[in-house]
């Protein structure tokens, strides 16, 4: 310790240290899979939002004399037999797709996170109890009885985006009750402990930071499972209803007239498929830099 | 007869952030029935020059820049993969350092075992069975035919080792490679392996390379030793040569960093600033196994000023009586009474006021650092928390903490990763001292760090000690790294105390046999004057 | 390793308990009685149909009679086909579904565990990319999508195979069984391959090589035990996930099985057909979770040592 150094007592003055975010974030830039993915989900979302601005036809609008049109200068996508916009009908099928991805991925992340950090803090007994009962609905065939909820109670958007946070819950909780019990044994928290700070602080300053990297690394892999099951419900005809529309359901009417209108269903094909890319991608991406461990290569 | 030759050795390693010099121009050979030691810290290049040598380095971004291997008349390095297969497990065997993971879990002990028998000289797997049995009954494991048929799992730490051992012998190897082989084990039963190691190798006629970060281990077995730094040998000669007669500064650095002194007795006042009455900590094991008594009936009181040592061995219940004794976890019995005041029952509320007179350091410096947080905020944590300092004062009372750890001032905004594990050790005892405690407890403060770290750590423990007038619990496994600290010394075994006494009295003459298999067990005794 | 399996199989016994009651009062409580949806029956008729169907009992009686009759392996007859059981319909369905179903999982298991080991064996390299590549996209294209897209290219496009149906045109099982099992390939590969990265940095490898075994024997002998066990573990949501995923194929290549008359019968409102499916399925999915979760515990000494006690 020199003199010098001694002197100093500008705190701001000092250099910067590279946190564990800065450092995930040095390493994501690097992916580029995952920058391309997480570029393209920015434009989609904002093409999907803007919808009404950017495209000169409704919704609805048909134009029965063109029927179904090949892609061309005025329709960029082509129209389907009703002689709708494709282009237009997918930016609102977007909308709704990308929407109940967010929403039932965020009900599944609020009560997942709450459950496993419960069960995890308290441990014991009550942790016991609480990852029995996870195990047990976990055991449950749960495509099948989403399947069956929707024909039973009607085809609804709000008990759908609780039948998909239902399931995918069930994940997260296992997720976050074995981070935090782990954490809870690491001697930082322990140190904690030994300087006398409350469990809620404990909680809020040494456990959730430590947990967050992998719980955003499994939200984003949880959307594109939620829009797939959407999809795939919408495609039976157990989802979203027309008037409203969702990839899923532009893909069903897709197969429909396939033979002799391909792009029906190439291209809502495309939107959705291109989308769960980026979202893959990135939740990759995202694994391997918050979570270097989880991801060896 | 030198059975190998290695003559200017070096592999580099080509890696995204550069060239990094590995290995970098080595010469030894072994001979037949000796035992060459090489000595280095972590990364120094030690395991590397050795594995390189049988192809077992990952290349790329390996890459054997130039060098020969003589063995056997051949030069390893110019054979192919395929020939080079043929002399691993045959002509030279490797220990490697942690039994836990060296077996395969999936693979009964029999099947791992025979394994190369069945490879190298085609035995029917009757015959290679039979001699199975004959070198596990060799390297002393009990019930060699029964045993064959274990998993790796049934096994205990030191048994495992046996079982490697064995492995590498079942073949009659020429040469034996040991990395570490010792480390992961408790002082007794690195006794026993290392003994078990020098028995072997002399009735068998082998030539051992040895590698270990730790001199006083290869003390009793080396004839010859190389210190190792850097990717090159900085000294190499007989094992007298350079523990009586070390020539370059690093090596003296290592000897040094063996501590070899006694603490000088200091006269302590009369008052107990801490004591546990009759105290126990149980843990409710698995189903059916009823409760483990990890403290059972442990008394010990600390005065004012002073350093207790608590010595055991893994499982004996040491760290398990730290905790108690900061009422980190809960006693089934027994009373603990700080400053006259009996604590044994305080709740989590009543403890607060109360813990920033006791603190506690760890010995991971890895594990104990929430690796989120910077340095300012660790050591601010416990400054606010207890209100210590006025707000405008804290940056100044952080980077007096960091001043008296050592560290400097510059990294005040650094993240734990960012820092060695000597440093982050130094932040982890700057975070305990912050509250200016009465009492710590240091568990195995310095067992995670190499060994030239280690000193400095212990000097600055005891600069702490005698700055702050810090009493302290010292709990450690290392016998030599007490004797230097502590003032007087506790023994545990299977969570009871065995022994108890002032330093020279327990180690010039110590009463219990426990003690004395302790004391026995400390490789290089010749190195620090015990006995 | 009795005693796992018990106890595993009494974790199971609420489960299945759990699904039919759970099943049973959800389509209960379905707004509308199956016989109020489209033909106007009169009063008389809709009472007579549901005496014979037991509609007018309270419903916890018409509960019991139903434990009673699942018990006596009977899920009662079919409300939209007169005159035949829902027994009858799901072992016409089923012969069917098995068979696409064993295809599929033939495929996933084979193709995703090779491509997945592949891999693994050379991270970052085109040999683990390539495949890699392929799963993302068996990933992220479903099985809607993909089986259309399958029969655009060869069978519409192409002409190479038919478009629909099962074991009429010869080779026409091939499409309906890539198109299910594609995605678990997927789903396997990634698996298999994270599985074995995660065991081929183990100690115990480089123990193995230090031994002078070939890299082959390495990978066979001591890797791939370790690697595949979270294969195994997830056969059982596979399973699952291949049931429901036959709704689909079924419905896109019109292969008479267990997922087209489960669709028929969700539209329908066919409710015992419904029920009795439900059932039926939920409890295969809970047996096949039960068994790969004990063949995962078998491969795992330990797992194995710890039940034997």
């Amino acid at each position: 310790m020199s003199n010098q150094t001694t002197q100093i007592e500008n705190i701001d003055a000092m250099p910067k240290g590279v946190s564990l975010w800065d450092d995930a974030w040095i390493r994501l830039k690097k992916n580029k899979l995952a920058m391309v993915g997480l570029c393209f989900l920015i434009f989609m979302m904002i093409v999907c939002l803007m919808a009404p601005l950017l495209t000169p036809y409704g919704y609805e609008e048909q134009d029965l004399r063109l029927g179904a049109s090949a892609p061309s200068v005025t329709h960029w996508l082509g129209t389907d037999t009703f002689g709708r916009d494709m282009l237009t009908r997918i930016l609102y099928g977007g909308r709704v797709s990308l929407m109940v991805g967010f929403i039932a991925t965020s009900v599944a992340l609020l009560i997942g996170v709450t459950y496993g950090a419960i069960a995890g803090y308290a441990g014991g007994k009550v942790d016991a109890l609480m990852m029995r009962l996870v195990d047990i609905i976990y055991a449950l065939p749960f495509m099948i009885f989403i399947v069956l909820l929707m024909v039973v109670f009607g085809r609804n958007l709000l008990l759908l985006f609780l039948a998909i946070g239902a399931v995918e819950w069930l994940v997260m909780a296992r997720i976050v009750r074995g981070q935090i019990q782990n954490l809870k044994q690491q001697e930082f928290v322990e140190a904690a402990i030994s300087l006398g700070l409350s469990p809620g602080a404990i909680i809020r300053k040494h456990l959730i930071p430590n947990a967050l990297g992998p719980i955003i690394v499994y939200t984003t892999l949880t959307i594109p499972n939620v829009m797939l099951l959407e999809a795939f419900l919408s495609f039976l005809g157990l989802g979203i209803q027309p008037p409203q529309s969702s990839w899923g359901l532009l893909i069903s009417y897709g197969v429909e007239s396939m033979e002799e209108y391909p792009w029906l269903l190439i291209f809502p094909g495309l939107a959705l498929t291109l989308t769960l890319f980026a979202l893959n991608f990135m939740g990759d991406g995202l694994r391997d830099a918050l979570d270097p461990k989880a991801s060896r290569d | 007869m030198a059975l190998l030759t290695t003559s200017d050795l070096r592999v580099y390693f080509h890696t995204r952030n550069g060239l990094v010099k590995a290995v970098d121009g080595i010469s030894f050979s072994v001979e037949e029935g000796k035992t060459y030691a090489i000595i280095g810290e972590s990364g120094s290049g030690k395991s590397v020059a050795c594995y390189s040598m049988l192809g077992l380095v990952p290349m790329p971004p390996g890459k054997i820049e130039s060098g020969e291997v003589w063995f056997e008349n051949q030069d390893l390095l110019k054979l192919s993969e395929s020939q080079l297969r043929k002399i691993r497990g045959k002509g030279i065997s490797i220990i490697f350092q942690d039994p836990m993971t060296t077996l395969n879990p999936f693979l009964k002990i029999g099947d791992q075992l025979i394994e190369p028998l069945r490879l190298h000289f085609g035995m029917s797997k009757k015959d290679a069975w039979q001699k199975g049995v004959q070198i596990l009954e060799e390297v002393g494991i009990k019930n060699p035919a029964q045993r064959m048929k274990s998993w790796p799992f049934e096994f205990s730490g030191g048994m495992r080792q046996r079982v490697v051992i064995a492995m590498a012998l079942v073949t009659e190897p020429k040469i034996i490679i040991a990395d570490e082989p010792t480390t992961a084990l408790d002082v007794t039963v690195q006794a026993q392996i290392l003994k078990l190691l020098k028995e072997l190798q002399v009735r068998r006629n082998i030539g051992v390379i040895f590698i270990s970060h730790d001199l006083s281990v290869v003390a009793d077995i080396a004839d010859e030793i190389a210190v190792m730094q850097n990717g090159i040998f900085v000294e190499q000669g007989t094992r007298d040569a350079i523990f009586s007669n070390p020539q370059h500064a690093y090596t003296k650095k290592l000897l040094a960093a063996v501590p070899d002194s006694e603490k000088t007795n200091q006269q302590h006042e009369n008052t107990y600033l801490i004591s546990a009455d009759n105290i126990s900590v149980h843990f409710s094991g698995n189903k059916g196994e009823g409760v483990l008594k990890a403290v059972d009936d442990v008394s010990l009181k600390i005065k004012q000023h002073e350093i207790l040592g608590l010595v055991g061995e893994s499982g004996s219940g040491k760290s398990t009586t730290g905790r108690a004794i900061l009422r980190l976890l809960d006693l089934a019995n027994g009373k603990i009474v700080f400053n006259n005041e009996d604590i044994s029952h305080y709740s989590r509320a009543e403890m607060k006021p109360l813990r920033r007179q006791m603190q506690m350091i760890f010995q991971d410096p890895y594990a104990s650092l929430n690796p989120r947080t910077s340095v300012y905020d660790t050591l601010a944590e416990p400054l606010l928390l207890h209100k210590i300092v006025a707000k405008k004062n804290l940056d100044s009372e952080v980077f007096s903490l960091m001043d008296s750890v050592g560290l400097s001032r510059e990294s005040v905004l650094r993240y734990p990763h960012e820092f060695s594990g000597g440093q982050r050790q130094r932040i982890a005892i700057g975070r305990a001292i912050a509250t200016k405690p009465a009492f710590i407890v240091a568990d195995e403060p310095v067992s995670a760090l190499d060994v030239t770290i280690q000193s400095q750590i212990l000097d600055l423990l005891l600069n702490l000690v005698n700055e702050f007038n810090l009493t302290m619990l010292f709990i450690s496994h290392d016998l030599g790294v007490v004797r230097y600290l502590a003032d007087r010394v506790l023994v545990m075994k299977d969570g009871k105390l065995v022994e108890e006494g002032a330093v020279h009295e327990i180690f010039n003459n110590p009463q219990e046999a426990y003690t004395r298999a302790l004391l026995d067990a400390i490789p290089g005794k010749s190195l620090l004057g015990v006995g | 390793m009795w005693r796992f399996i018990g106890f595993r199989t009494l974790q199971a016994i609420p489960v299945i308990f759990a699904v039919i009651t759970i099943t049973f009062f959800l389509v209960r409580a379905a707004p509308g009685g199956p016989f109020s949806s489209e033909k106007a029956v009169s009063e008389q008729v809709k009472a007579a149909l549901e005496a014979q169907f037991q509609l007018d009992l309270p419903p916890h009686e018409q509960y019991l009679a139903y434990l009673t009759d699942l018990i006596k392996g009977d899920f009662g007859p079919s409300f939209n086909f007169p005159g035949r059981s829902v027994n009858e319909l799901i072992f016409q369905g089923l012969p069917v579904t098995a068979e696409l179903g064993f295809y599929a999982l033939l495929i996933a298991v084979v193709v995703g565990t090779l491509s997945g080991v592949i891999a693994s064996l050379k991270p970052n390299s085109l040999q683990d990319y390539i495949p890699m590549s392929f799963a993302m996209v068996g990933i992220c294209m479903p099985s809607f999508l993909l089986g259309p897209t399958l029969v655009l290219v060869f069978s519409i496009w192409l002409g190479w195979l038919p478009v629909s149906g099962w074991g009429s045109i010869p080779g026409d099982k091939i499409l309906p069984s890539i198109t299910l099992g594609a995605m678990y390939a997927a789903y396997i590969a990634r698996l298999s391959r994270a599985g074995m990265l995660e065991v081929l940095s183990q100690d115990y490898l480089r123990t193995a090589r230090a031994k002078g075994l070939p890299e082959y024997k390495v990978i066979i002998k001591h890797a791939l035990r370790g690697g595949l066990i979270p294969v195994v573990a997830f056969l059982g949501p596979a399973f699952a996930g291949l049931l429901s995923g036959s709704f689909v194929v079924e419905t896109v290549f019109q292969v008479p099985g267990l997922g087209r008359f489960y669709i028929q019968a969700a539209f329908n409102r066919d409710y015992t057909m419904i029920l009795g499916t439900t059932v039926f399925l939920a409890t295969l999915i809970v047996l096949f979770n039960l068994l790969s979760d004990v063949l995962a515990a078998w491969l795992n000494p330990r797992l194995r040592y710890q039940f034997r006690k």
